[in-house]
């Protein structure tokens, strides 16, 4: 129940583009056409479902603190989470050179077409942010972070693929010159992220997060309430070091 | 300017207009649109955007004849992680509500496409001083969109500028408040700096007609 729920609120309510902007630069360059769209979104799905997992692992069992326990008492106090932002991309780039050798190899037309965008999935800012996320969100279990890899990673998808078809029929209509290409792209963005807000209430009950989200009257509200959440955890985790 | 060379100047002042590398390189927009909300992390973020931009394209610029071209994307991402730990540890010590405020968008500074753009377009093919201009130019680019996004979100948001209630306070009533106004707290939500970015795409453009697309 914890795994679905966690599954469709990665997908909608914290959307990788919509709630946190997350990887907006190839979502930009790569919506043009919809086969392309679909290709990069793939490939974004698949190096979360496999990074998201490896850096909890990296992050439970190596970079926490009294993460090193596991290998004697005199290593119980050591903390290296000040290392994370380097363990994680070096997982994330290592793992994107992996897809990028298996893509050459099994889909050339589609390694062609994706041209520079794949070296650059290294650098995308939905990766590491799933990562980051992740640790912050303090996910408990393995199956779980998974989970939350697939699901941002579909909601990625989701949002490029919407984007990619808007702007394939969007040709046809008549925007004003100067919003032209980027600019209408950025207020269609705008809207569509308005809308994926009113996904806000679907889930009710379950974890708290579910539980904040029940009754609030305005979304600022909600994004305050967030913010003094987070507070507390940072003050919780200040306390116990 | 006795210190700069005209092409040297060109390199700062372009990426403000002509080049800017969010509104016309589409460059890092991630983190222009989640941290906008107030106008002080937009600042901290531009400072801190700027300095890892510059000493990391230095850096970069000095080892450009080292680096072996097929592993250079690690290398880079070596020196930025490096350098936004630095960062990051820096804003722990000195700002800790903003460390707080920015979260993990500190972090995302790493894979901010400004940064390692910069490092394949410019400091993998120049000198280091030059490089280093480089880096404050399209950081100050970066930095001067971050700052007016930040500052319409935050005017029309919370009515607020760096936390100075600047039009009046919305409780008593006072200035502004006492004629009716309200604020508007959609500005404060995230879809809203998608949409204040676009604005200020469309103003740029009807501006300086050559940079229109063909759809």
């Amino acid at each position: 129940m914890e795994h679905i729920e966690l599954f469709f609120k990665s997908i909608f309510i914290d959307n990788m583009v919509f709630a946190t902007f997350l990887g907006m630069c190839s979502y930009l360059a790569v919506s043009k056409k919809v086969s392309t769209a679909v290709g990069l979104g793939a490939a974004v799905i698949f190096v979360l479902a496999i990074t998201v997992p490896l850096n909890w692992l990296l992050d439970q069992y190596i970079l926490q603190e009294g993460a090193l326990s596991w290998l004697g008492e005199e290593y119980a106090e050591y903390d290296l989470s000040f290392l994370s932002f380097i363990m994680f991309i070096a997982t994330i780039a290592t793992m994107v050179q992996l897809v990028e050798i298996i893509v050459e190899k099994f889909a050339p037309a589609l390694y062609n077409s994706l041209g520079i965008f794949l070296p650059l999935i290294a650098v995308n800012c939905a990766i590491l942010g799933g990562s980051l996320f992740m640790q912050s969100r303090e996910i408990p279990t393995l199956g779980l972070a998974t989970v939350y890899g697939i699901g941002s990673g579909i909601g990625w998808f989701l949002a490029i693929l919407a984007i990619a078809a808007i702007r394939e029929k969007i040709r046809y209509s008549k925007v004003p010159a100067p919003l032209r290409g980027l600019g209408i792209t950025f207020i269609t963005t705008g809207l569509m992220a308005i809308g994926f807000m009113s996904f806000g209430g679907m889930l009710t009950g379950g974890d708290d997060e579910g539980k904040k989200e029940e009754a609030p009257k305005t979304e600022v509200k909600k994004e305050i309430k967030k913010d003094a959440n987070d507070e507390k955890l940072a003050d919780i985790s200040k306390e116990i070091k | 300017m006795g210190l700069l060379s005209k092409k040297d100047a060109k390199l700062i002042t372009d990426p403000f207009l002509d080049n800017n590398p969010i509104t016309v390189q589409v460059l890092g927009i991630c983190s222009a649109l989640a941290i906008t909300a107030e106008l002080k992390a937009s600042i901290v973020m531009a400072i801190s955007v700027m300095a890892v931009l510059a000493v990391g394209n230095v850096v970069i610029s000095l080892l450009r004849n080292i680096i072996p071209p097929k592993i250079r994307i690690i290398v880079q991402l070596v020196v930025v992680a490096a350098l936004v730990i630095i960062v990051n540890l820096i804003l722990q010590a000195f700002a800790y509500d903003l460390s707080k405020t920015l979260s993990v968008y500190v972090g995302l500074i790493i894979t901010n496409c400004i940064i390692m753009g910069r490092f394949e377009a410019f400091a993998l093919a120049n000198g280091p001083w030059k490089s280093f201009l480089d880096g404050i130019g399209n950081a100050a680019g970066y930095g001067i969109i971050l700052v007016i996004v930040g500052f319409f979100r935050e005017l029309l948001g919370s009515g607020t500028l760096l936390g100075f209630k600047v039009l009046g306070d919305p409780i008593e009533k006072t200035g502004l408040y006492a004629f009716g106004y309200e604020n508007n707290g959609f500005m404060l939500l995230s879809p809203m700096a998608l949409i204040v970015l676009g604005i200020i795409i469309w103003v740029q453009r009807s501006r300086n007609t050559d940079l229109i697309e063909e759809h």
